[in-house]
C-alpha cells in the first residue's frame, strides 16, 4: 500500500510524532495525559471543521464559510435558547438544520450556476457573518443547564487526563467522517470527482447531486463545529471563529491531503489539526516564544506539503513518461 | 439590433457606472447633506470626500488584484503584505533614523520581495495562485508580527503624517497617490503592448505561447505588482493610524479588492482587466459601506448587503444563466421564424 | 468532382449495401438497431439520417475522418448527447440512455481513448466505483476486492487490484476500464479508439480479449483510424463521413482503396489525373529546412524542404502524424532529434520568438483552443503575433493597428461589424481569417497552416484556398495539412504523405493527384 501518493499523510504522521516526541523530551510536563486530552477538547472544532473541509478538498473545491458558519450557529443556538426559551437539544437540531440547508444552497449554485467554489463560499463567508452579526452584536453566555450538564460528562483516563464531552463528540465526528470517506458510495464519488471529475461523470457518477451533498457536509460539520465551539466556550459571539477556515485548510493540506483533490484521509486531517494545537502547546510551553510563532510554523509546515505534493505530481509524470 | 448599438456595446461599462450613482442618489435621498461638500481652510469636506478618503488602500490593493486575476490567478496575501509593509514602514521609522523616503522605499520593496514571492510559487512552481497564495496569507500576519515583535509601534513621522491624513490642492494627499497610481497602471498597460499579452496569457495561454508570448514573466510580475499596490495601501493605512497593527491592518482587504474586480465585469476566469471599472467598484462598496453607516441603518447591514450584492453579480454574470436565458429567447425565436424557415446562422459550430 | 456525381455514388453504394445487409439480418433479430438518427448542434449537421444494425457476436469498425460523426454518434448512443430524431432499439426494445451510468445499466458500455478511470484511486476502486455491495449499509472491501478479481480475471489480467490505478501502463488501464465495462453485463461494447497509445504486444492482447468476447456472444463497436486493425479484427465496416452513413460493408469483402475512397469521398476509378500545374516557375530558394527531424513517441524522423512560392501538402488519415509534423516543423514541440532551419537561421533550439522574428507562422488545426483568444477583439487578436515578435515595450500605436487591421478586413473580406468585436462572436470561417490575418501582418516567410478549412462554410473554404494560391505566388512558402485531399491537389507543388507516424512518400509535380495519394495511404 506504501506509494508515492501515501507519501504525505506518512510525512504528517512523522512531523506528529517527531513534535510529540519533542515535547515529551523537553518538557516533563507534556509526558502527562492531561496534555494529550487538552489537545482533542482544546482543538476539537477545528478538527471537526477541518473534516468536512476535507470531503471539500478531495472534491477538489474549497470552502471559505466555515468560520462564519461556525459563529452564526452559536449566535443562532443562543438566541433561540435564550429568546425563545427552547430545549437546547431542540435548538441544536435547528442549529444543525439551519447549517446543512446553507452549505446545500451554496452547493446548488456551484453545481447548477458552475461558478467557483471560492468565489461563492466567500459570498457565503460574508453572508453568515454578517447575518450572525443580525442576531445579535454582542457576545452572551449560554448557560442552560442542560449545556452545563455537559461538562459533568468525564471519562477519566490513567494520568492527570481524560475525555471531555467535547473530546468524545469529536472523535464520533471523526469516525463518522471515516466512514463516510472510505465505507459509502458517496464518499467514493468525493474520491471520484477530485481525481478527475471529467471520467468520474463518465463512470456513473453523479457530479452534480454529489456536489451539492459535499457542500451540505461541509456545512453540517461546521455547523456541529459551531455547536460544540458555544459548549466549548459557553457562550457565542459572532466574531468568534475568525479565520478559522485557513486553519482547517491548513489542516487539511498538512493532514496530506491533495490539494487538487483525489488523495487524502479524513485521518490525515485530524493529525493535521493535532498538530496546529502541538505547535501551540509547545509555544506555551517554552514561554519564551511569541504566539505569532505558531503561524510562521503553519505557514512553514504548509509549504512544506504543498511542494512535497508538487515533487510527488512531478515525479509520478516523469516516471510514467519514461 | 442598430440602435441599440451604444448600449450593447457598452452594456458592460455602464452597469457598474449606473450601480454608483443610483447608490449615491438613493443614499443623497435618506441622508439630508450626502452631497454636500464644504471648504474649509482649503480643504475640501464631505461625504463623498470620506469615501474617496477611505476608499484609497482598497483602490490601490484592487488594482493589483485586477492585474492578477487578468492573468486568471488571484492573490490572497494582499492583507498579509499589507500587514508586513505596514510593521517595515513603522520599525524603520521608530528603530533608525533613515529618511523616510529609505524607509518608503524599503516597505515597497518587502511587498514586492512577497509579491516575487506568491509569483515563483505560481509560475515556476505551477501551483495553483489560490493555494500558493494562501501561504503567505496565513505565515505573513507572523512575519508581520515578529518584525513588531508582537508590539502595536507606534511611530510620528511628519511625511507619513502627510500621507496618512493630510492635504494637497484640497484634495487628501493618498487620494492623490492613488490617482497617480491608478494612471500610471493605465498608462502601462494600455499604452505599451503589456495589458494585452496578460489579457492574452489569461484569456488562453496555449495560444499566447503559439504567438510567441512567454506566460512565466508575465504572471510573475503581475504578482510583483499586486505585491507592490499592497505595500502601498500599508504604508497608508499604517501612517493613517500612526502605528503598524500586525493583527489587524489590512483584514479581509482581500475579499473587497476581489468583490471589487468582480463587481467590475471582470471574470474570474481571466482574460480582461478593467483597470478604471475596478476602481468604480472599489467606490461602490465603500459608498454602500458609508450609506449604510450614515443612513442609520444598524452597521450589520453592511454584510449581508456585500454578500447579496456579490451573490446577485455572481448569478448574473454566470455563463449557464445566460445560456438558459439566451435558450430561453432562441426558442422563443425559433417558434416565432419557424414559418418563415429562417435559417440559423450560429457561430459556427459548437462541436467538441 | 462535381456535387452531383458524388451524390449519385453515395446513393448508389448506399442502396446496394442496404439490400445485401438487409437480406443477410432478416433472419435473425439485431443486437443493435439504429434507426434515422439525427442530431444537430448551433447551425452544423453532426449526425444526419444514420441506421445500421449489428448482430451478437460482431465486431463492427466505426470509419471516418475527423468530423465525420463518429463521437458525435457514441455520444448519443450513450446518452451524453440527446438525440434530436430517431430510434436506438437495443435487442429489440427502445432504448433512451439519459447518461453514461444509464446507458451501462441498458447494456451499452464504452471504453474511451483517453482512459476514463480515476488515476488517483485503486484499481479494485475504479471497478466496483457506483456498483460496491454493501454490508449494514456500508461498502463491503472484501466483497468488492472478490469482485475486483473476478473482472480482472474475465479480461485475463493478474495484477494487484489494491494497487493505484496510474501505477500501471496506459494499456493496463485500458483493460481494466474494458473490464469495468464488462462489469454491468454489458451487452454491447463500444471502444473508442482503445489502440492509440498501445503497442503491439499490448494490441495483440487487447484483440485476443476482443475475439473471446464475440464468442461470448457480445457487440463490439471498434473505433479506429488504423486500417490495419480494421482488417485483422472486425467482422464489418460502417464507414461515416460529414454526419452521414456512407454505407456498411463485410470487411472481407472491401478493398483498402475501396474503404479509404468511402471515408474520404474519393473513388479512384472517378478521379482522372489532375489538371493542375505542380511544377514552381521561379528559382528555388530553400526556406525552411526540416533535417531528419523527429521525437519519440510522436513522429519518426523526417526530412522536409520547402522553398520560397512553394505549398507543400501533408496528407495523410486521421491520426497520421499531419499535426505533429506541423508542430514540430514550427517548434511549439521540440523535435528530440534532427535540426531545424528557416533562412538559414537555426531554430532546433530557438524560442517560438525568435521563430516568429525570423519569419515562422503557423495557424493551429484546433482554433478554439489553441488559435483564438475569445475574449480579445479581432483586431487584439490580429496584431497578438507582430506584437508579440516586437516585445511589450514597442507598442503598435493604435492608429497602426486600425490602419493593419482595417487593410486586413478588406483583403481577407473578413465580415465583421467592427474591429473591436470580441473574436469569440464570429463565425468560425471569420475567425480563421483573423488567425491568418494575424500570420499575414508579420510579413512570414514561411506560413504552416493545418487544417486551414476545417469547419467553416464553402463560401469562406473558397477563400482561403484563393488566399493560399495569392500567398504563394507572392513568393511565400507554405506547408499545408489538410485531411481533404480535393483542396491539396488543387494548390500543391509536392505532398507529403504520412501514415502511423511516418512520412511514407512525397510526390512530386505531376505525380501530385488524388489517385496517387489515396494509393499512398492504403498501400
Amino acid at each position: 500500500m506504501i506509494n508515492e501518493r501515501n507519501l504525505p499523510i506518512l510525512a504528517t504522521l512523522l512531523v506528529f510524532i517527531m513534535l510529540y516526541g519533542f515535547g515529551m523530551y523537553e518538557y516533563k510536563g507534556f509526558r502527562d495525559t492531561l496534555v494529550f486530552s487538552n489537545l482533542l477538547t482544546d482543538n476539537a472544532f477545528l478538527i471537526i471543521t477541518a473534516i468536512g473541509m476535507t470531503f471539500v478538498i478531495l472534491s477538489g473545491g474549497i470552502d471559505l464559510s466555515v468560520g462564519s458558519m461556525i459563529a452564526f450557529i452559536g449566535v443562532l443556538m443562543a438566541y433561540l435558547i435564550s429568546n425563545t426559551g427552547m430545549h437546547p437539544l431542540f435548538a441544536i437540531g435547528i442549529a444543525l438544520v439551519v447549517g446543512v440547508a446553507f452549505g446545500a444552497i451554496m452547493g446548488v449554485i456551484i453545481a447548477f450556476f458552475e461558478i467557483q467554489a471560492f468565489i461563492v463560499t466567500l459570498a457565503g463567508m460574508f453572508l453568515f457573518r454578517g447575518l450572525a452579526y443580525l442576531i445579535n452584536l454582542d457576545a452572551v453566555p449560554i448557560d442552560h443547564p442542560f449545556i452545563t450538564g455537559l461538562y459533568d460528562i468525564y471519562v477519566p483516563l490513567p494520568g492527570r487526563g481524560g475525555l471531555t464531552f467535547i473530546a468524545m463528540a469529536m472523535l464520533v465526528l471523526l469516525a463518522l467522517g471515516i466512514l463516510i470517506a472510505r465505507r459509502t458510495r458517496f464518499g467514493m464519488s468525493v474520491y471520484a470527482l477530485g481525481g478527475d471529475s471529467h471520467s468520474a461523470a463518465l463512470l456513473g457518477v453523479p457530479v452534480k447531486k454529489t456536489i451539492i451533498k459535499i457542500y451540505a457536509l461541509s456545512g453540517f460539520y461546521s455547523a456541529m463545529s459551531g455547536v460544540i465551539f458555544a459548549i466549548y466556550t459557553g457562550s457565542a459571539y459572532p466574531l468568534a471563529a475568525v479565520g478559522v477556515e485557513l486553519d482547517a485548510i491548513a489542516a487539511v493540506v498538512i493532514g496530506g491531503t491533495l490539494l487538487t483533490g483525489g488523495v487524502g484521509y479524513v485521518f490525515g486531517t485530524f493529525l493535521g489539526g493535532m498538530i496546529q494545537g502541538i505547535i501551540q502547546t509547545l509555544i506555551t510551553f517554552d514561554g519564551s516564544l511569541n504566539s505569532w510563532w505558531t503561524k510562521l510554523a503553519v505557514g512553514g509546515l504548509l509549504l512544506f506539503f504543498i511542494l512535497l505534493q508538487k515533487g510527488i505530481v512531478y515525479w509520478v509524470k516523469k516516471r510514467s513518461a519514461a | 439590433m442598430k440602435k441599440n448599438n451604444f448600449l450593447h456595446k457598452h452594456q458592460k461599462t455602464l452597469a457598474p457606472l449606473l450601480s454608483l450613482v443610483l447608490i449615491i442618489l438613493i443614499t443623497a435621498s435618506v441622508t439630508p447633506g450626502f452631497l454636500s461638500i464644504r471648504m474649509v481652510d482649503g480643504h475640501l469636506f464631505g461625504s463623498l470626500l470620506d469615501i474617496l478618503h477611505r476608499a484609497t488602500p482598497t483602490a490601490l490593493v484592487a488594482l493589483g488584484m485586477a492585474v492578477v486575476i487578468g492573468t486568471r490567478g488571484i492573490d490572497l496575501s494582499v492583507g498579509a503584505v499589507i500587514a508586513i509593509s505596514g510593521a517595515v514602514t513603522a520599525v524603520l521609522t521608530v528603530n533608525t533614523d533613515w529618511p523616510v523616503w529609505v524607509v518608503i522605499l524599503c516597505a515597497l520593496g518587502t511587498g514586492m520581495l512577497c509579491g516575487l514571492w506568491n509569483g515563483i510559487l505560481v509560475s515556476v512552481f505551477n501551483i495553483q495562485p489560490i493555494v500558493a497564495t494562501l501561504i503567505l496569507m496565513v505565515a505573513g500576519r507572523g512575519i508581520a508580527q515578529m518584525i513588531t515583535e508582537g508590539q502595536i509601534v507606534t511611530f510620528h513621522s511628519d511625511v507619513l503624517d502627510a500621507i496618512g491624513n493630510g492635504y494637497f490642492l484640497a484634495f487628501p494627499i493618498r487620494v492623490w497617490i492613488a490617482i497617480g497610481m491608478i494612471a500610471l497602471t493605465v498608462l502601462v498597460m494600455r499604452k505599451t503592448a503589456l495589458g494585452l499579452f496578460i489579457e492574452a496569457v489569461g484569456a488562453n495561454v496555449r495560444a499566447s505561447r503559439l504567438v510567441g508570448i512567454e506566460a512565466r514573466l508575465l504572471v510573475l510580475s503581475a504578482y510583483v505588482f499586486s505585491g507592490l499596490c499592497a505595500a502601498m495601501s500599508g504604508i497608508i493605512l499604517a501612517a493613517d493610524i500612526r502605528g503598524a497593527d500586525a493583527n489587524n491592518a489590512g483584514l479581509w482587504l482581500e475579499l473587497d479588492a476581489i468583490l471589487a474586480v468582480v463587481l467590475a465585469g471582470a471574470s474570474l476566469a481571466g482574460g480582461r482587466i478593467y483597470l478604471l471599472l475596478t476602481i468604480v467598484g472599489v467606490l461602490i462598496i465603500q459608498t454602500l459601506t458609508t450609506a449604510i453607516l450614515t443612513s442609520g441603518l444598524p452597521v450589520q447591514y453592511n454584510l449581508v448587503v456585500k454578500a447579496t450584492i456579490i451573490l446577485a453579480v455572481l448569478l448574473v454574470q454566470s455563463p449557464k444563466t445566460r445560456q438558459w436565458i439566451s435558450d430561453f429567447f432562441t426558442k422563443k425565436k425559433r417558434a416565432a421564424n419557424s414559418s418563415t424557415g429562417k435559417a440559423d446562422t450560429g457561430k459556427g459550430s459548437e462541436k467538441p | 468532382m462535381s456535387d452531383l456525381v458524388k451524390d449519385a455514388l453515395e446513393v448508389k453504394e448506399t442502396s446496394a449495401v442496404k439490400e445485401t445487409v438487409e437480406a443477410a439480418q432478416s433472419a435473425v433479430r439485431p443486437l443493435l438497431e439504429i434507426k434515422h438518427l439525427s442530431k444537430s448542434f448551433t447551425g452544423v449537421q453532426a449526425l444526419n439520417d444514420v441506421s445500421l444494425q449489428i448482430q451478437q457476436g460482431e465486431i463492427r469498425a466505426l470509419l471516418g475522418e475527423n468530423g465525420a460523426g463518429k463521437s458525435t454518434l457514441i455520444k448519443v448512443l450513450t446518452g451524453v448527447y440527446p438525440r434530436d430524431s430517431g430510434e436506438i432499439l437495443l435487442d429489440g426494445s427502445l432504448i433512451s440512455a439519459s447518461d453514461s451510468g444509464h446507458a451501462q445499466r441498458l447494456g451499452i458500455s464504452t471504453v474511451y481513448q483517453e482512459v476514463n478511470l480515476i488515476p488517483t484511486m485503486s484499481v479494485m476502486e475504479n471497478l466496483t466505483l457506483q456498483h460496491q455491495e454493501k454490508t449494514f449499509g456500508l461498502i463491503s472491501w472484501k466483497k468488492a476486492e472478490i469482485r475486483a478479481r473476478e473482472l480482472l480475471a474475465q479480461v485475463g489480467l493478474d495484477i494487484d487490484p489494491l494497487r493505484q490505478l496510474d501505477t500501471y501502463s496506459i494499456a493496463i488501464q485500458q483493460l481494466v476500464a474494458i473490464a469495468r465495462a464488462l462489469s454491468t453485463q454489458a451487452k454491447m461494447l463500444i471502444l473508442d479508439e482503445p489502440t492509440a497509445s498501445l503497442d503491439s504486444d499490448e494490441i495483440k492482447q487487447l484483440f485476443d480479449l476482443m475475439a473471446r468476447l464475440k464468442s461470448e456472444g457480445l457487440g463490439i463497436i471498434f473505433v479506429t483510424h488504423f486500417l490495419d486493425q480494421v482488417y485483422s479484427i472486425t467482422d464489418s465496416i460502417t464507414v461515416l463521413r460529414n454526419g452521414e452513413c456512407i454505407g456498411t460493408f463485410k470487411t472481407a469483402e472491401l478493398s483498402r482503396s475501396d474503404l479509404v475512397s468511402h471515408m474520404v469521398g474519393k473513388s479512384l476509378e472517378d478521379l482522372a489525373p489532375t489538371a493542375h500545374d505542380h511544377s514552381i516557375k521561379r528559382e528555388r530558394t530553400e526556406l525552411l529546412q526540416l533535417n531528419n527531424v523527429g521525437k519519440q513517441r510522436y513522429l519518426q524522423p523526417l526530412d522536409l524542404n520547402i522553398a520560397a512560392g512553394e505549398i507543400v501538402g501533408v496528407a495523410g488519415l486521421l491520426g497520421s502524424g499531419r499535426t505533429e509534423l506541423c508542430e514540430l516543423a514550427y517548434g511549439s514541440v521540440k523535435p528530440d532529434q534532427g535540426e531545424v532551419t528557416l533562412s538559414n537561421h537555426s531554430l532546433t533550439k530557438s524560442s517560438l520568438r525568435r521563430a516568429i522574428q525570423v519569419g515562422m507562422g503557423y495557424c493551429p488545426e484546433d482554433r478554439k483552443q489553441d488559435g483564438i483568444v475569445a475574449e480579445l477583439s479581432v483586431r487584439e487578436n490580429m496584431i497578438l503575433a507582430l506584437q508579440a515578435s516586437k516585445g511589450w515595450w514597442s507598442p503598435i500605436s493604435i492608429a497602426e493597428q486600425q490602419k493593419l487591421v482595417e487593410e486586413m478586413i478588406q483583403r481577407l473580406a473578413i465580415k465583421t461589424p467592427d474591429m473591436d468585436k470580441p473574436i469569440g462572436e464570429l463565425s468560425g470561417g471569420n475567425q480563421q481569417k483573423v488567425i491568418l490575418a494575424r500570420w499575414l501582418i508579420t510579413h512570414p516567410a514561411l506560413l504552416i497552416l493545418d487544417e486551414p478549412t476545417r469547419g467553416i462554410d464553402i463560401g469562406a473554404h473558397h477563400e482561403i484556398i484563393q488566399i493560399i494560391k495569392e500567398l504563394c505566388e507572392q513568393g511565400m512558402g507554405l506547408l499545408v495539412a489538410s485531411s481533404e485531399l480535393e483542396e491539396l491537389v488543387m494548390f500543391a507543388h509536392r505532398v507529403v504523405v504520412m501514415k502511423d507516424h511516418h512520412k511514407v512518400s512525397e510526390l512530386h509535380g505531376n505525380e501530385v493527384s488524388e489517385q496517387a495519394i489515396l494509393r499512398t495511404i492504403a498501400s
